[in-house]
């Protein structure tokens, strides 16, 4: 994989926020909160001046802010750190813009252990938790540039808030720009497989990937599954994956309370009982530390992913 | 304004103060006290003040009000019934299961109301947006925002105090009440945030202080949020906490709670007796 091109998906949202208004979308805004240069709005503010609106350090009322401007017909795209966005201005998301409904895209940057060294003040592994449980939110955490790019124009055709999950990390670019269709609440099949399913989402979809081929290698079929809208959930990929393959690994940069395991822990509790193992942050809080080593200290990689389904499967 | 002008406003916040008392009673709960005391800015906003039309509740380019003390829902209902958009029956439905009159206001469920409000500080940031938006957009739209004096508690007001002067948001007028009652006792036992004048001042907005039961003064308010051209205004507005009906009057114990079967019927009689006192005085 040493020459695989890597982004971060935070890139891809301040990107593709600068291509949507190229494109002529006069009603999409932006807001930030004194990390326009972090979250990479900055390059939407350089070309689009007047329609990106700092906030100052003050996510409660940016989170109000959207929700007025989109009763005046504007598109606003909130961002800040997952740990801000979804934590600190949590009620106000419920309140002004998840209790109405309104049409603001929470574009959460910095999301999970991977933001490094910072460490775990800044680390947001509780933000699944804390959107999934607002009525109507969708939850979107894209797995690579290709796919973060989709996700911000697809949660800007669509009508409804919705939180967009991004790293910090550059992480590997896996799926063909060409060719990939990307539909909201709709899952990603990525390998065939039935001896085990792998479902994950974020940077954890490439470790699935990585770990399905050491896994090929010793002729266990993984069958992995991107599930890039965490809510709604793809409930009829996660049943049949269960229905095929008969146990299945959950992978995500979040605390295993709250989180995709959860949320398919739910799924097959109710319509398909069927074992499964969280493969995430295990209730713990993280520190500090370079990202790709802290993302193995705390298990999320595709060796922790192979021991997982060597358990499983007793091999 | 003529003093007939102001009879006939005075006549529309009893009907306010009227259905306040109707829905609180009918509920069983709810919050009068602080509904009371915005009768005269609610009669004059929606006679005098706003472009809204209760035929069309969306109009594009209407003014946009935002009741920040969302509990005050009881007097924005009867604000609203008594504009003509939906009937004033309907109030009795306050607060029960099925009824679009939610305990705190809800924007997609009751025609008029302009935002979802009710956790204090939050609507002073939807305003805020509003008002933005509006600017933004070249559009000669006022947004209006009632805020409570316990509701200044909140630090989320103070960050769009500071939103509002920074982006120079002269269409929003921000009405602080200032009735010095909050759950647990008097503003100034609880959390003072006097000087309240000063503390706007250096916030950079254009102040004004009115009696808010005052018609003329409301107006003269009103004339200086529209003569502004670079801040945002606030008027910080005296009132009394329950307002018209004798025993809430300056009652803390009024806050949160509605009258019973007796309490509620000195209250019609007094709120009766008021109209016609305007009505006689008309004559």
């Amino acid at each position: 994989m040493a020459d695989v091109k890597k982004i971060a998906t935070r890139e891809s949202y301040g990107n593709t926020l600068k291509e949507l208004a190229a494109e002529g979308h006069e009603d999409l805004v932006v807001l930030d909160a004194d990390l326009a240069a972090a979250t990479k709005t900055g390059m939407f503010r350089k070309a689009y001046p007047d329609r990106h609106f700092n906030c100052g350090i003050a996510e409660g009322n940016m989170m109000g802010v959207a929700a007025g401007l989109s009763t005046m017909g504007y598109v606003p795209f909130v961002s800040s750190f997952a740990m801000f966005a979804a934590g600190r201005a949590f009620e106000q998301v419920r309140n002004s813009i998840g209790y109405p409904h309104l049409n603001v895209k929470i574009g959460a940057t910095h999301g999970g252990i991977s933001v490094g060294e910072d460490g775990a003040s800044h680390q947001c592994c509780e933000d699944f938790a804390l959107m999934r449980s607002i009525p109507g939110m969708t939850v979107i955490c894209p797995a690579d540039d290709v796919e973060a790019r989709a996700a911000v124009r697809a949660a800007y055709e669509m009508e409804g808030p919705v939180y967009l999950r991004f790293g910090r990390l550059a992480v590997p670019v896996f799926h063909d720009a060409e060719n990939y269709h990307f539909e909201i609440g709709k899952g990603e099949q990525i390998t065939e497989g039935s001896d085990i399913a792998i479902i994950a989402t974020g940077l954890m979809v490439n470790e699935a990937r990585m770990a399905a081929e050491q896994l090929a290698a010793e002729g266990i079929h993984a069958r992995v599954i991107n599930i890039h809208t965490i809510k709604p959930l793809d409930e009829e990929i996660v049943l049949k994956a269960a229905k095929e393959c008969g146990k299945i690994i959950t992978a995500e940069e979040h605390n295993v309370i709250g989180g995709l395991g959860e949320a398919v822990c739910a799924v097959l509790s109710e319509k398909l009982p069927t074992p499964v193992r969280r493969v995430g942050v295990q209730d713990v809080f993280g520190c500090s530390g370079p990202a790709w080593d802290l993302l193995k200290f705390y298990g999320l990689d595709a060796a922790t992913i192979c021991k997982t389904a060597h358990e499983m499967l007793g091999k | 304004m003529t003093n007939a002008e102001k009879l006939t406003l005075a006549k529309h916040a009893c009907h306010i103060r009227m259905g306040v008392i109707e829905g609180t009673h009918s509920a069983k709960c709810g919050h009068p006290g602080g509904s009371l005391d915005i009768a005269e800015l609610l009669s004059y906003l929606y006679f005098v003040e706003m472009n809204v039309d209760p035929k069309d509740p969306k109009m594009a380019d209407r003014d946009r009000l935002v009741l920040s003390k969302g509990h005050a829902a009881p007097a924005l209902y009867a604000a609203l019934a008594e504009r003509g958009y939906f009937p004033v029956e309907d109030l009795k439905t306050l607060r029960k299961i099925g009824s679009y009159l939610q305990g705190h206001p809800n924007m997609n469920e009751t025609p008029g109301v302009d935002m979802s409000t009710g956790s204090l500080g939050q609507g002073i940031s939807a305003a805020c947006g509003m008002a933005l938006g509006a600017k933004h957009a070249g559009k000669p739209i006022n947004v209006y925002t009632i805020v409570g004096d316990g509701e200044v508690e909140e630090g989320e007001c103070w960050e769009a105090f500071m939103f509002a002067a920074h982006y120079g948001l002269s269409n929003l007028c921000v009405v602080l009440d200032r009735n010095h009652l909050q759950i647990d006792g008097t503003t100034e036992t609880v959390m003072n945030s006097a000087p309240l004048e000063e503390k706007l001042k250096a916030f950079n907005f254009n102040v004004v202080t009115i009696d808010g039961h005052d018609y003329d003064q409301i107006e003269a308010a009103m004339q200086a949020f529209h003569a502004e051209t670079a801040k945002p205004t606030c008027i910080i507005m005296d009132t009394i906490k329950g307002k018209g009906v004798s025993y809430m009057t300056n009652s803390v114990d009024w806050h949160g709670k509605g009258p019973n079967d007796d309490e509620y019927k000195i209250a019609i009689e007094e709120l009766n007796a008021a109209y016609a006192a305007l009505e006689q005085e008309e004559n």
